[in-house]
């Protein structure tokens, strides 16, 4: 997919349908359209270290092997990584089949900056950061419905009215 | 179709994407699709403390549904010419909608 440019020619409109159309500006030089849809996207991630953002919040550390048009997605290897406060943990997970809807963010781990997680985030054991995180978790699910309950009070109703996004 | 090709001639432009859970992703525009899913290259992440997970990250994939604005770079968007665009794509479906 890389290997297109602009000179690989976009095809031209069917000339009857120009005929139809009133005179419009000069067309604008079109890159190829192979190169513009969810496949060629995604085929340059595949058998890639992906981190996958998902929707609940989940942050999943795996290798991308197979996908489809929807987004729904295979990942091998897949650890998932907790963040709370000032900590984290690894958690091995294994083989993934995440359908694409709850998917909100793919990203290409750049292999020289593997593992890096910067300060002041430190490792800690999984135990202890699971709690801390079903604590936050908890919080948060509390505040959040105290917002919507003001929030639908006056009339308005959430951005995301009952989906997590984090 | 008018913004996935409005989007097609910003490719290899710097802009910034918000997402809807408040991140805000700049990069190099590479790809977009018909859902508007984005394909940044070489991102910086504002606020990136608060975000280690996207620490490690060099290029990123981001879901159409997700996206709450792009921010573009003015110079690189004819205005005069996306008004007129609309304009004939609303002209066109009118049109259609006689017709049909």
């Amino acid at each position: 997919m890389e290997n297109l440019n602009l000179h690989d020619a976009a095809p031209r409109p069917l000339s009857s349908m120009q005929n139809q159309m009133p005179p419009g500006p000069p067309p604008v030089p079109q890159l190829p359209p192979q190169m513009f849809t969810t496949a060629a996207q995604l085929l340059d991630l595949t058998d890639k270290k992906l981190m996958v953002s998902l929707r609940d919040g989940r942050k999943l550390i795996g290798v991308l092997r197979s996908w489809d048009q929807f987004g729904n997605l295979v990942l091998q290897s897949t650890v998932e990584r907790l963040f709370v406060q000032h900590l984290y943990a690894d958690i091995e997970r294994g083989l993934f089949l995440v359908r694409g809807e709850n998917v909100l963010l793919l990203g290409e781990i750049d292999l020289d900056k593997d593992d890096y997680v910067p300060e002041p985030y430190e490792l800690a054991p999984v135990e202890r950061v699971f709690a801390l995180k079903k604590a936050e978790d908890a919080e948060r699910g509390r505040v959040e419905k105290r917002r919507q309950r003001t929030l639908a009070g006056y009339g308005f109703e959430g951005e995301h009215a009952g989906e997590a996004i984090l | 179709m008018l913004f996935f090709s409005f989007f097609k001639t910003l490719v290899n432009h710097e802009v910034t994407v918000e997402l809807k859970n408040d991140i805000s992703i700049r990069g190099t525009l590479k790809s977009v699709d018909q859902y508007l899913n984005i394909k940044l290259d070489d991102i910086t992440v504002v606020d990136e403390l608060k975000y280690p997970h996207l620490s490690s990250v060099k290029n990123v994939f981001i879901r159409g549904s997700v996206v709450r604005y792009v921010h573009l770079p003015a110079a690189a968007v004819d205005t005069p010419l996306l008004e007129d665009a609309t304009r004939r794509e609303a002209s066109q479906a009118s049109a259609k909608a006689k017709q049909g």
